[in-house]
């Protein structure tokens, strides 16, 4: 029995030792054999029948559900527009959809598998920094597209993502020149603990000091963190001119409504938040958060005949008491203007898209947005505007004109040294 | 001096929340041992009784008052669902009723999601209960106010329940001597049953209390659960009184040390303390004696 | 019959061929029919696995509830991680994601891991370590079974705090990600992939064959026995702390190497694969399998992580329904796992858990 349970092992080891041999003797190239890391594989996009297949990957499961949803709603609808209206160039869309599941690993994931399994001619989707920032290694390596239709925190700027959502001097930097204007000296910062909030108020901090304004406080609650008595207490002790809120999720609840049950209120201490649209109005609770600022580059309320069109048309199709916010609307424009870049192009190709996309406009809802071929941005209108009685937004302050987008803020002098 | 008493009240006021959502564990998983990780979703179930509610009623303040009672008859409804159906036959591997609630803590998270959505909802809270108060020269917010002496109501009716009534009578006796307790005519399915009503019941009260502080969501259970054992733990197997000193002593440390420092080191902190603290109290601060505790 | 099929499986030759079955389908089979993207999918669920065979050890055999073993799988992956990000950024220089949000350099527990080997040797002792220590601690304390559960729970609960709350160090929520090369070898090379794979498939191979000497020998049964009757054991001049502390840290050491190899693998480590549920995660794929045998959680794990996979594809909310129905229904009404239902037993390897056996009267409540 011994003497067979040894001679096992010996066959056994002999076997382990035999596959790490065959593991080291038949590598790939290395790292600096071929330079920044070898060559993307080859696209594997089929266009030569009369659809093309396009990937929606938006968390449809897990705690982002909810935002992610819409987007996808809107992603849907404008497929469906652009089928009825003809297609692109000549080709109907065929919608593959994925879940991300509200994690970062899924997303890279399922942005793997549209890449390289279904062999779509492009991606739209993700919402956190985090799902971004796990994609971008996998479109870059693969060389595919992907359209990112939320504000994020900057400081980025890939040959393969389309970044639809406002960049920081398209969303912050002019919520800070309101706040400035409005007579704010002195400021609060509460954030959820992640990039998106620690980024935003790296750049806060910088533009404050460059504006003389004083930052009171800056305090960061992990995400889901729902119990905000403390946090507040601080911010009331603090006594700032107002609170710049970069809070994520159903924190923003908890927030929201510790900050009125010890009494503050937006007239002695405004909260100008860039996390919270019209969607997520009804679940803070209009009454804990009326007459608070935000900042977007797109509302409900606009009064542009494509936004009547854009929210008619959403409200057709999804309900009534459905409201539309800046990601749908960024979404559904991010749609659009891959339509736009590959008819310019007359080519699904990623190279010939990306070429042809410098320049490329679009009479969005918000207004028109351009493309920016450098940086990949969009030039998009700032507004800041207020919660009404009614859930909706509505504008107080705008930019006036689009403004270029600028993510790593090279054109703000006090920014320099931020973009590491 | 201010901040002293703020910073004091604030960590009462984690700690009735705590206690709340503990006090159904005292019974469920102190005296009757299984470790019921849908207990969250109980809470869970219990806001959104209050969500409900407040849809279909609409006036805040009733709707609350109404809500009370059912969340708790919701909340132990589903205890007794869980009880008879899967619990029963495990009572004598206690590890594993942690996995399967745990089955069942994903499923009435999922169907949360499906019926309500993911996003959180917001249950307004009656005009009267909206703002501060002032006590003594200090503002303190009033639906803190009244968490805590809601939590407070909830431990004196259990202790009543328990010390005075012929149903705690019967309950104590079960948890001390099965047996025993089987011999003297009392039915101890029965009776196990009734624990895990109660025990889940207040579950479901915490949930309406949750609602004054922040929004509703699915996840909403997970987020206290694990605190909610720790102060099972901490206080000792079945001890109301050693829950009561656990979930308040948590809760202050958890909001002094969040307000000097940040609050995802005070949730890592306050995990070392509970660690420490059972390195040389491993059975928390009161301990059960019974024959039938080894 | 039963003891003929019994020495039958026990034979050198029945275990030396499901070995050689395991090895022809891992190394012929799977490349062979799958294609790139589903192979990498099977590379991240030998990963998985590898947690699953420590977990069947500590939990099957040695009777603990560890639901923190996405701690250990996290410290081999963060520990790969980080040399791998900064390997790419190259000697002395600072990791892409850390420049963005403070302009100092890695702090000083980074600088170790540039070394190829100390990070190798980290992911091997560290994890060890920290077992030994937590083991040590509870075990000797006597403290029950369903304390260790939840005190593991925490554990993971405070990791992952830790992780998002310092993104300077740690990458935050987002974790790390964007590898360019391992071990010098380009990561986007299909070649090198495949031959990730590989490594994957004769990791866990020969992991098995370590844990399976482990469980027949003499320790094995100890353990069995430390699990059955610690009282017993403790009679008869043993220490049941020590025993459960070795099994415990072994099941330390297979997740954190499962978790070193995840990251080239899969491209990117986040505090969400880390955190409670994915360590409560781990544990349903042992139980489906069978928790006390050795290809039982192998077996289970690879198959509940591939349901998962092509369930969300097909139904987003579905998979976390059919999780959960697997917990309620496969842990009580099937403790054993699908092992259980298969003619062929080992006698002690289907012993009933901790719990089931009759150890000190009247412990119940």
């Amino acid at each position: 029995m011994v003497r067979s349970m040894r001679r096992a092992r010996r066959v056994l080891a002999g076997l382990a030792l035999l596959s790490v041999g065959l593991g080291v003797a038949g590598c790939g190239a290395r790292v600096d054999e071929t330079g920044s890391g070898g060559q993307a594989a080859a696209s594997c996009v089929d266009t030569s029948g009369d659809a093309v297949k396009i990937g929606f990957l938006n968390s449809r499961s897990g705690t982002m559900a909810i935002s992610e949803n819409t987007v996808y709603n809107s992603l849907a609808m404008a497929a469906e527009e652009i089928n009825a209206s003809g297609g692109v160039l000549g080709k109907q869309l065929e919608v593959v959809a994925e879940d991300g599941a509200s994690e970062p690993t899924v997303f890279a994931e399922k942005a793997q598998k549209l890449i390289r399994s279904d062999c779509v001619a492009a991606v739209f989707g993700g919402w956190t920094s985090s799902s971004r920032k796990a994609m971008l290694p996998v479109f870059e390596s693969n060389d595919a597209l992907l359209f990112y239709p939320v504000q994020y925190e900057g400081l980025e700027s890939s040959e393969n993502i389309f970044y639809t959502g406002a960049t920081t001097n398209q969303q912050i930097i002019p919520a800070l020149d309101y706040l400035k204007e409005q007579g704010a000296r002195s400021l609060f910062l509460v954030g959820s603990d992640y990039v998106f909030p620690q980024t935003a108020n790296k750049i806060i901090k910088a533009y404050a000091e460059a504006n003389g304004m004083e930052i009171k406080g800056e305090e960061y609650a992990p995400l889901g963190h729902t119990d905000f008595s403390t946090i507040t207490s601080k911010v009331r002790d603090a006594g700032a001119d107002a609170v710049f809120n970069t809070l994520n999720g159903d924190s923003n609840v908890a927030f929201f409504k510790e900050y009125r049950n010890l009494g503050l209120t937006p007239e002695a201490m405004p909260v100008l938040s860039v996390s919270i649209a019209e969607e997520e109005v009804g679940g803070i609770g209009v009454d804990n958060i009326v007459g608070q600022p935000v900042a977007w580059n797109y509302y409900q309320t606009l009064d542009t005949p494509q936004n009547q069109e854009f929210v008619a048309a959403f409200k057709a199709r999804y309900g009534q008491d459905k409201v539309t916010s800046d990601p749908m609307e960024a979404a559904y424009t991010s749609l659009y203007l891959w339509k736009a870049m590959v008819e310019k192009a007359e080519s699904f190709a990623v190279p010939d898209v990306r070429a042809a996309a410098g320049g490329v406009t679009f009479e969005a809802p918000e207004g028109a947005v351009t493309v920016n071929g450098e940086n990949h941005h969009l030039a998009k209108t700032a507004l800041i505007g207020k919660v009404a009685p009614d859930g909706l937004i509505y504008t107080e302050w705008s930019s006036g004109t689009p403004i270029e987008p600028d993510p790593y803020l090279t054109t703000y002098p006090w920014a320099t040294g931020l973009a590491g | 001096m201010e901040i002293l008493v703020t910073q004091i009240f604030n960590g009462l006021s984690v700690g009735s929340i705590l206690l709340l959502a503990a006090l159904g564990l005292t019974l469920t998983f102190g005296q009757m041992g299984v470790i019921n990780m849908a207990h969250g979703e109980f809470i869970m179930a219990g806001a959104y009784t209050a969500f409900v509610v407040q849809q279909t009623l609409g006036s805040a303040g009733v709707s609350l008052l109404l809500s009370l009672p059912l969340a708790f008859a919701i909340g132990g409804l589903l205890g007794v669902l869980l009880e008879v159906t899967l619990l029963r036959r495990m009572y004598h591997r206690p590890l594993d009723t942690l996995l399967v609630t745990w089955g069942v803590s994903l499923i009435l998270q999922q169907a949360a999601r499906d019926v309500f959505g993911t996003a959180g909802v917001d249950v307004p809270a009656p005009g009267w209960l909206s703002g501060p108060v002032e006590i003594l020269g200090f503002s303190f917010p009033r639906s803190r106010l009244l968490i805590l002496a809601l939590s407070l109501a909830a431990v004196v009716a259990l202790l009543l329940v328990l010390r005075h009534t012929s149903l705690g009578r019967r309950i104590r006796a079960t948890v001390q001597h099965r047996q025993l307790a089987e011999t003297s005519g009392i039915s101890t399915r029965r009776i196990d049953m009734m624990t895990f009503f109660i025990g889940s019941g207040l579950a479901g009260v915490a949930g309406v209390a949750l609602t004054l502080m922040g929004s509703i969501s699915p996840n909403l259970g997970t987020s206290y659960v694990v605190d909610a054992f720790l102060v099972v733990i901490v206080g000792g197997l079945g001890q109301l009184r050693g829950a009561i000193i656990a979930a308040f002593a948590l809760g202050v440390a958890q909001s002094w040390i969040e307000y000097s420092t940040s609050a995802s080191i005070a949730k890592v902190l306050v995990l070392v303390l509970v660690v420490a603290f059972l390195q040389f109290r491993p059975q928390g601060i009161f301990s059960l004696r019974t024959r039938s505790l080894a | 019959m039963t003891t003929f099929t019994t020495r039958m499986l026990r034979s050198r030759y029945s275990v030396g061929l499901g070995f050689l079955a395991a090895a022809v389908v891992l190394f012929v089979v799977a490349p062979a029919v799958l294609s790139d993207f589903r192979l990498g999918l099977l590379a991240k669920y030998l990963c998985f696995a590898m947690v699953a065979v420590g977990i069947g050890l500590a939990w099957g055999r040695g009777g603990m509830l560890t639901l923190g073993q996405g701690v250990f799988f996290g410290i081999g992956a963060y520990l790969m991680a980080m040399h791998l990000k900064l390997a790419d950024a190259g000697p002395g220089e600072t990791p892409d994601f850390m420049a963005l949000i403070s302009s100092d350099g890695p702090p000083w527990w980074w600088e170790p891991f540039r070394s190829p080997a100390v990070t190798v040797v980290a992911i091997l002792v560290l994890p060890a370590l920290l077992a030994t220590l937590l083991g040590l601690a509870t075990f000797r304390r006597r403290v029950r079974g369903a304390y260790f559960a939840i005190l593991s729970q925490a554990l993971a609960a405070a990791f992952a705090i830790l992780l998002i709350g310092n993104p300077a160090t740690t990458g935050g929520s987002t974790g790390l990600n964007n590898f360019v090369g391992f071990l010098g070898f380009s990561l986007r090379d299909p070649a090198n992939r495949l031959m990730l794979y590989f490594l994957a498939a004769g990791v866990l191979l020969g992991m098995l064959v370590i844990i399976r000497q482990l469980m027949v020998s003499r320790y094995g049964e100890l353990l069995v026995a430390c699990r059955d009757a610690e009282e017993r054991v403790r009679f008869l001049g043993y220490d049941p702390a020590t025993v459960k502390t070795v099994a415990f840290a072994v099941a330390a050491v297979t997740a954190a190497v499962g978790g070193a190899l995840f990251v080239p693998i899969v491209g990117i480590i986040s505090p969400n694969d880390v955190g409670v549920v994915p360590s409560i995660g781990f544990l349903i794929g042992v139980a489906i399998g069978g928790r006390t045998t050795l290809a039982g959680p192998v077996l289970g794990a690879i198959a509940v992580a591939w349901a998962g996979t092509t369930l969300s594809e097909q139904f987003p909310s579905g998979w976390t329904y059919v999780q959960g129905l697997l917990f309620m229904l496969v842990i009580a009404f099937l403790p054993g796992g699908v092992a259980s239902l298969v003619a062929i037993r080992r006698r002690r390897g289907t012993a009933p858990g901790p719990e089931l056996a009759p150890t000190k009267g009247g412990k119940s409540t």
